[in-house]
């Protein structure tokens, strides 16, 4: 059983006469009011199976009472227990019994924390619907109006959400009360609940008669609308896209829009934001006739209002707005009504209205067609290639394709270079990282000879960046580039500039060759692999460091499946094994991994290696320096306590698991400096391996 | 009628009634808060409505040092600020220099009984003995009441936290430090939005800097803050994010007959509270109390002198930095009457519409429980009569800065050094 944890395996147990299945059972009511949060709430998380031993009978008559008086736990654990009662139903006793859970549930909807509430009215609205009908009024209803009319405004934002749930099963008198509770909610004193319904609105209409939306739900999104609160306004807006679909054309028109319109213009722009933030909703909901005569205009407003939120919104929106309107027409529109505008926004003040508009003004290529945008668009996005804010340029930059499917990237490509080069340089090494992102993406649509005569280089230079993370994506991306451009490319351009930085006197320098080999090898295939990256490797497990060596064996474990066994057999198999032999105790420990790896493959070769000495599992981070240590090697003086520390944690944890005491080779890690490399080429993330020997 | 309610170990440095009036609130400079509450039981026999009782105390703050700056971060509770109560618990935000902390007060009186495999008294039981399964029963218990703190919102001040202020619309509140002015969501403490920026590029150029700031008591996008040269500046949220510039001045051309080397510093504003009604505000600077109309902004609709005769002190007063006291003011319930606290345990009182005002004097030694307050008189100059107090005698290391008036009724609430005093009117 689930419940089986905790001491409930522990010897304590055994002596029981019978009774063995009890015990844990036990344990884990105890542990609903154990002082540590962690023990109550592994309890609540399993009361399913305290309420299966309990059976139903017990569970409705003294699980459940207990429960509605835990509302003073912490947070997680009442979040834990609203979960936990929405699926509780079968635990009572069937749909017959759904009404027990609402007391819990009831006191879980008046405290103070959100997340909390939200998740009881989630779960009393999935009971809700386990109700009978008659339940339901019986019990369910009165529940609502209990919360509904409560003195405190949570218990009332929580009453909100469970209208809409109960209504459509109400008998007719039920229903008038039930309105008449949310119309007094959405009139309510505090705006906290005012907020509540006004974002419940739209859900509690879908459920209304077409009658009563007109006459009921339709005068409170409009009292809503222009409530003295921003923050109710501009909720109704949100309101405003259920209503509408619910209404026909003229409907809409005469009842909906002219609240639409004062919202678009509000004197708070929270609230004119909102609108430009939900316009696709708002455009899809009122249809192509109403936008066109109404949203197009307050669109364009929008986009030059003095807010740069609201500005930035807007912009957002321009690709979404084109493609929704009608295909008929829809070219002269844009052309009219809204390049216009775009084109002011190109040289806005705020650059984040510029680098919400650059991130969506290449997809207006694919609406307007060759011609117009090589006549109107172009210039655009020249200019804000050539933007002073590098994420103007990077949006821009990132979203490449959608133009060349239209006027292919040649066009573009005199002012991208520039770009691209000024962000490759970017003193932000994020800003570079970006930029690298989208190299195999650009390589594609650039075609081969422009990224040799202008992009290789910069791909290159990126190996030897002083920071590392731009080393380690300027390799991954090397690998997508060969995966693009094919082997032979790879073979003529890439590995032999990468295989000469083998020898610089840097060796964070060396140890990108042998990254890059490590990404590059599967790319490459076989052949180039045995021929012309394996001897480089196999010739720097002589380096000096010893970080170079250990990541010669990591490279060769990683190459390994490639290569075929006579390679394997011959040439890897001796230098794993003088690694192996290494003065240096992280090397040998590495090269052993390699070691076991490659016999695997090479099933007929007999290793060395006992089952005991196999290294840990937690051994095979990829980002080296990492690296595990078993408390029974010779660990160094600093570092020996605190893997027996960790080892006897490990052990405790074991312990408490309830699995087997016996310290397993727990991983402790080390993270050392070596003192003769130059101070200059370490930094954050390339921390230098201690080697021990040589201290 | 008074009474003398507790002597505080430390110095009291903010007080503050809740919405109801029936808790009242203090921080001290050790970064603890006390929490009174009104006597309930006695409520019906009217002449002890005043009687508060320690309901709750908690350490808000602690000493911290940030080491970055090498600056010893002190634990002293600048404001505290009681949201509107929205379920059986009662929630606060107190505030040091730096750091908010919101803090939710509830009680419980139940607790839960019955283990299974222990006693009561935490004494196991022999397993073997576990036969049935028992679920725990909650009991009723002796009232307790606990203090815990439910968001911390820290790291948004580079310099000291002067004010707090929610906001009407319950879900949002400002933090105004010297130069900045930040709002926060209740619920989120990992953001927040620099609202006004003062801060010069060049700190050459600073010349004032922000010593208070409120929000609007109903309309939730109005916001005002009071600067160290004597203006309030309103600010409205719906029309832009940033409120730099700010959309009402509220300033009173100088007396240039009155002008000396402490104008600048006397006109610096202390203390701005809205009205209940949220038609007016009142600054207190150093010498007076000012009510504006919010819709008058070239000069205040009523001028209060909190204690005119020390204009000739302010030489020493200089000297003994006295003149940078940071005098609080507050509105009574129905916005008719304002108090303000003075020197020598003095504070003083004005009722707006009979245009009359008090001097009282909280202190131990005139004041046993139930005594009615004698009105004080502070002569200037010439002939003392008798009853007066010279200028000369007054005691200035005796100071009211913090006062706080029941939302509904007429109960004050005065924080001397270190004790605190909650009189209220004289019922017979």
């Amino acid at each position: 059983m689930a419940g089986a944890a905790g001491p409930g395996t522990g010897p304590g147990a055994a002596g029981g006469d019978g009774d063995d299945s009890l015990y844990p059972i036990a344990v884990l009511i105890d542990e609903l009011r154990n002082e540590d949060v962690q023990l109550r709430l592994n309890s609540i998380k399993k009361l399913s199976t305290i309420a299966l031993a309990l059976g139903v009978e017990r569970t409705r008559t003294e699980l459940l009472p207990f429960l509605t008086d835990t509302i003073y736990d912490e947070d997680e654990v009442l979040l834990a227990l609203a979960e936990q009662l929405g699926n509780f139903t079968g635990l009572v006793g069937g749909p017959d019994f759904a009404h027990c859970l609402l007391p819990p549930l009831e006191s879980l909807a008046t405290v103070e924390e959100t997340v909390v509430r939200d998740k009881a009215v989630e779960s009393l609205r999935q009971i809700s619907q386990e109700h009978t009908s008659v339940a339901l009024e019986a019990h369910f209803v009165p529940l609502v109006k209990r919360l509904a009319s409560g003195d405190w405004f949570t218990s009332r934002t929580s009453a909100c959400g469970l209208f809409s749930v109960c209504y459509p099963r109400a008998s007719n008198a039920v229903k008038a009360e039930i309105r008449q509770h949310f119309r007094s909610l959405c009139s309510d004193d505090t705006p906290m609940v005012r907020r509540a319904a006004a974002s419940k609105l739209g859900e509690f209409a879908k459920v209304l008669e077409l009658d009563s939306v007109k006459s009921e739900i339709v005068p409170l999104f409009t009292n809503l609308a222009s409530d003295e609160q921003d923050s109710v306004r501009l909720l109704a807006v949100e309101a405003c896209v259920s209503i509408a679909q619910l209404l026909s054309q003229e409907d809409l028109e005469a009842l909906v829009m002219p609240i639409l319109r004062q919202a678009a213009e509000d004197k708070s722009w929270r609230v004119r934001y909102m609108v430009a933030d939900k316009f696709s909703e708002l455009q899809k909901a009122v249809g192509p006739k109403i936008t066109q005569n109404d949203l197009i205009p307050a669109f364009q407003n929008l986009l030059k209002d003095c807010e740069a939120e609201v500005r930035a919104a807007a912009a957002h929106k321009v690709k979404e707005l084109c493609e929704n309107l009608p295909i008929e027409g829809r070219e002269t529109i844009i052309m009219n009504q809204i390049l216009p505008y775009i084109k002011e926004l190109v040289s806005d003040t705020n650059q984040h209205v510029k680098s919400a508009l650059a991130s969506v003004i290449m997809g207006l290529s694919t609406i307007l067609g060759k011609e117009n945008t090589i006549e109107h668009l172009l210039p655009l996005f020249l200019a804000q290639l050539k933007d002073e804010c590098p994420e103007v340029r990077l949006n821009i930059i990132s979203n490449l394709d959608c133009v060349n499917e239209v006027i292919g990237i040649r066009q573009l490509s005199q002012s991208l270079l520039p770009a691209i080069v000024e962000l490759a340089e970017d003193a932000k090494w994020r800003v570079r990282l970006a930029i690298i992102e989208y190299m195999p993406l650009l390589a594609g649509q650039l075609g081969v000879e422009f990224f040799d005569e202008k992009l290789n280089s910069l791909c290159m230079a990126w190996l030897v960046d002083h920071v590392y993370a731009i080393r380690e994506a300027a390799t991954n991306n090397l690998m997508k580039l060969v995966q693009k451009f094919g082997t032979e490319w790879a073979q003529n351009t890439i590995v032999p500039k990468v295989l000469v930085m083998a020898n610089d006197p840097n060796y964070l320098h060396r140890m990108t060759t042998l990254f890059c080999i490590n990404a590059l090898s599967e790319a490459c295939g076989q052949e180039i692999t045995t021929k012309q990256m394996l001897p480089i490797v196999l010739k720097m497990a002589g380096d000096q460091v010893a970080n170079v060596r250990f990541n010669v064996a990591k490279s060769l474990q990683k190459i390994g499946p490639i290569l075929d066994t006579d390679a394997l057999q011959e040439e890897v198999k001796p230098v794993l094994q003088k690694l192996g032999q290494d003065e240096d105790m992280d090397v040998k420990y590495f090269a052993q991994e390699a070691m076991s790896v490659v016999a695997q493959r090479l099933r007929k070769l007999d290793l060395p290696v006992k089952d005991s000495d196999e290294p840990s599992a937690p051994g095979a981070d990829k980002n080296h320096f990492l690296r595990p240590r078993g408390p029974g090697e010779d660990a160094g003086k600093v570092s020996r306590d605190r893997a027996a520390r960790v080892a006897s944690e490990a052990a405790v944890e074991a312990a408490q698991l309830g699995v087997g005491t016996q310290p397993r080779s727990g991983p402790a890690y080390q993270l050392c400096v070596n003192p003769r490399e130059t101070l200059a080429h370490l930094e954050i993330v390339g921390l230098v391996h201690f080697s021990q020997s040589r201290d | 009628m008074a009474t003398l309610m507790a002597t505080l170990q430390y110095i009291i440095s903010t007080v503050e009634f809740n919405h109801s009036g029936e808790l009242l609130a203090t921080g001290d400079k050790g970064g603890r808060v006390v929490i009174f509450q009104q006597e309930q039981e006695n409520k019906i026999q009217s002449h002890s409505r005043g009687e508060y009782n320690v309901y709750s105390t908690f350490q808000s703050h602690e000493p911290e040092f940030d080491y970055l700056k090498s600056l010893e971060i002190e634990e002293k509770i600048n404001k505290i600020r009681w949201l509107p109560q929205k379920n059986a618990a009662q929630f606060l935000l107190s505030t040091n220099d730096k750091t908010i902390k919101l803090w939710k007060i509830s009680e419980r009186d139940k607790r839960p009984e019955g283990y299974n495999l222990k006693e009561e008294d935490g004494r196991y039981r022999d397993p073997t003995t576990v036969t049935t399964l028992r679920v725990p029963v909650f009991r009723p218990m002796d009232l307790m009441v606990e203090a815990s703190p439910r968001r911390i919102f820290a790291n948004a001040h580079t310099y000291h936290i002067n004010s707090i202020s929610i906001n009407s619309d319950y879900e949002t509140y400002l933090s105004a430090d010297d130069l900045r002015i930040n709002l926060w969501h209740l619920e989120i403490t990992d953001r927040s939005f620099n609202i006004v920026d003062i801060k010069p590029a060049n700190m050459e150029e600073l010349t004032e800097v922000i010593t208070a700031a409120e929000f609007h008591p109903n309309s939730c996008n109005t916001f005002v803050y009071s600067s160290s040269k004597g203006t309030i500046r309103l600010c409205d949220m719906r029309a832009s994010a940033l409120c730099d510039r700010h959309s009402k001045l509220f300033e009173e051309p100088e007396d240039p007959s009155n002008r000396s080397f402490f104008s600048e510093i006397i006109s610096s504003i202390s203390d701005v509270k809205f009205s209940h009604s949220g038609r007016y505000m009142m600054t207190r600077d150093y010498l007076s109390v000012k009510i504006w109309d919010l819709n008058m902004e070239n000069r205040p609709v009523e001028t209060y002198q909190v204690h005119e005769y020390l204009r000739s002190k302010l030489c020493s007063l200089y000297e003994n930095d006295c003149i940078f006291d940071k005098f609080e003011c507050c509105w009574n319930g129905s916005d008719s009457v304002v108090m303000t606290g003075s020197y020598n345990n003095f504070f003083r009182m004005f009722d707006r519409n009979t245009k009359r005002d008090i001097t009282l004097e909280a202190s131990r030694e005139n004041n046993k429980p139930r005594t009615v307050l004698k009105p004080r008189k502070v002569c200037a100059s010439g002939k003392r009569k008798k009853d007066e107090i010279s200028v000369d005698s007054l005691d200035f290391n005796k100071k009211i800065l913090h006062t706080a008036w029941h939302p509904k009724e007429n109960i004050i609430a005065v924080a001397t050094t270190n004790n605190l005093y909650i009189f209220q009117d004289k019922v017979n």
